[in-house]
């Protein structure tokens, strides 16, 4: 039913609303005594050295890249899973199938050294 | 009065309720914490602020407040005022699918009408919305590693967000287990509810003991690392490894901007408790047959003795979650990403398989 979604965007408005409201007061009830020193970034304190958008390590990248795939494979597996019982063992072997390319997929990916952290 | 005005009301009266208790149970948490792991350290935690020191952490919040708001020169402005906004956001708006009891009857005159105590615990969505708003808090983690344009907070945040995905991974493919089991316990009563994602319906299919902890043992397990991954709590707390990374993504961030990071954390770690009750504890069923206490369904006694069960197991497992924080050291960063990648993966695919055979030959 439609209606059962009303109350749930009233919690997230409200969710986001407090939030907002926290984030409004600490800007406007704390003290504001600026210099430099405190605007500066914070380096253990150290000046800073350099700007913090250089490169990082690509593996960050490649986890961002397979957690796709792998989360849009899951999100397909979950209304296999909620019919699991009408859809009975035709619907399961397809399931084997797919999780068997799933596997093929993840051994190549492993095999490849993409998820290598050392 | 028309159906809809009915609703509203409703929902303005639960979305107020729940909201306070959520803020609530997360300072509540930090209390916890703080007392729980200075007795673990044999020191006495704070006891001076109310009695046993109850009040300290609305003293925090106070005190936060009225501290200075600092933000780097070179900080992106936007986005390190939006990733707070995000991060709280999302932890309370995730409470909305969590079924707190089983529903109640309100005599309205004409009609009865049976409230639920959750905002929306029968949106069919129920897990999927969750785990919709747990990927979009990777983004106010995310944002609040990169806006700061800080080292530490750079690292922090990438850090945190690659772990978070990753083990979203087994704890999506965990919850499959789960939704096969409830599928194969469904009855449909007067055709009232099907099987659907909804919280509450996995939480119904588990009445008389059949509780998905004994029916998905290693489900339970993966579940619950990937948990504490989620809520990047040690063992897996290296998005802020101190010793390394100053405070990790939140490094630029003071006051109540920190505060409400602070929140946000303790905030999902009830969040994690209440789901993994939801899923593998039975949720608010009794641990009994309700019929002992000799209420009816519907009656509001019964109702407040299921939330007394369902607040029970979740105290109880925040109490292990602080234990577990205060008794294990620190993963490293390559074990850390191999444990979720080559070994949860692995072995929540075999669960689902291992599952649907088992529920197939019964």
């Amino acid at each position: 039913m439609l209606t059962d979604y009303i109350p749930l965007i009233f919690m997230v408005v409200f969710g986001f609303g407090i939030g907002v409201v926290f984030l409004l007061a600490a800007e406007a009830l704390g003290a504001r005594r600026r210099t430099k020193e405190k605007a500066s970034t914070y380096e253990s304190g150290m000046p800073p050295v350099r700007t913090a958008r250089e490169r990082f390590s690509v593996k960050f990248y490649m986890v961002a890249v397979l957690f796709i795939l792998f989360d849009i494979e899951i999100v397909f597996m979950y209304p296999w899973a909620v019919q699991f019982k009408e859809l009975g063992s035709t619907a399961f072997v397809a399931m084997i199938l797919f999780i068997v390319l799933l596997l093929a997929g993840y051994i190549y990916v492993i095999r490849k050294g993409a998820l290598r952290w050392d | 009065m028309s159906e809809l005005v009915w609703i509203l009301i409703e929902a303005l009266i639960k979305a107020v309720v729940i909201l306070t208790m959520i803020l609530l149970a997360a300072a509540t948490l930090v209390y916890f914490e703080r007392r729980i792991s200075a007795f673990i350290q044999n020191r006495y935690g704070p006891n001076r602020v109310g009695p046993f020191g109850l009040l300290q952490p609305f003293a925090d919040v106070f005190k936060l407040f009225l501290k200075e708001d600092l933000v780097p020169k070179v900080a992106d402005k936007r986005f390190h005022r939006l990733a707070p906004i995000i991060s709280l956001g999302v932890t309370l708006a995730v409470y909305s699918v969590i079924p707190l009891s089983n529903y109640v009857n309100i005599d309205t005159g004409d009609t009865v009408r049976k409230v639920y105590f959750g905002i929306a615990p029968n949106v069919n969505i129920g897990f999927l919305f969750v785990l919709a708003m747990t990927s979009v808090g990777v983004y106010g983690i995310t944002l609040a590693g990169w806006s700061s344009n800080n080292k530490y907070s750079l690292l922090g945040g990438l850090r945190s967000s690659a772990q978070m995905i990753s083990y979203e991974l087994s704890m999506g493919l965990s919850v499959i287990g789960v939704l096969l089991v409830s599928n194969y316990f469904t009855t449909s009563q007067n055709g009232n509810w099907t099987n659907t994602l909804s919280l509450n319906t996995i939480v119904m299919n588990q009445s008389g003991w059949k509780w998905n902890i004994l029916l998905q043992p290693l489900g339970f397990i993966i579940f619950l690392v990937s948990a504490f991954a989620e809520t990047n709590r040690a063992p897996f707390d290296l998005p802020e490894a101190e010793p390394e990374l100053v405070g990790g993504f939140n490094t630029e961030y003071s006051g109540m901007k920190f505060g409400m990071f602070f929140l946000a954390e303790y905030g999902n770690m009830a969040t994690s408790a209440a789901l993994i009750t939801l899923l593998f504890l039975g949720g608010w069923q009794l641990p009994f047959p309700s019929h002992w206490l000799g209420l009816a369904e519907g009656s509001v006694w019964l109702a407040l003795a299921q939330f007394a069960s369902f607040l029970l197991k979740i105290i109880l497992l925040a109490i292990f979650f602080i234990w577990v924080r205060w008794s294990i050291p620190r993963f490293r960063y390559d074990q850390l990403m191999n444990l979720g990648w080559k070994i949860m993966l692995p072995l929540s695919l075999l669960n689902i398989v291992l599952t649907g055979i088992i529920l197939l030959i019964i």
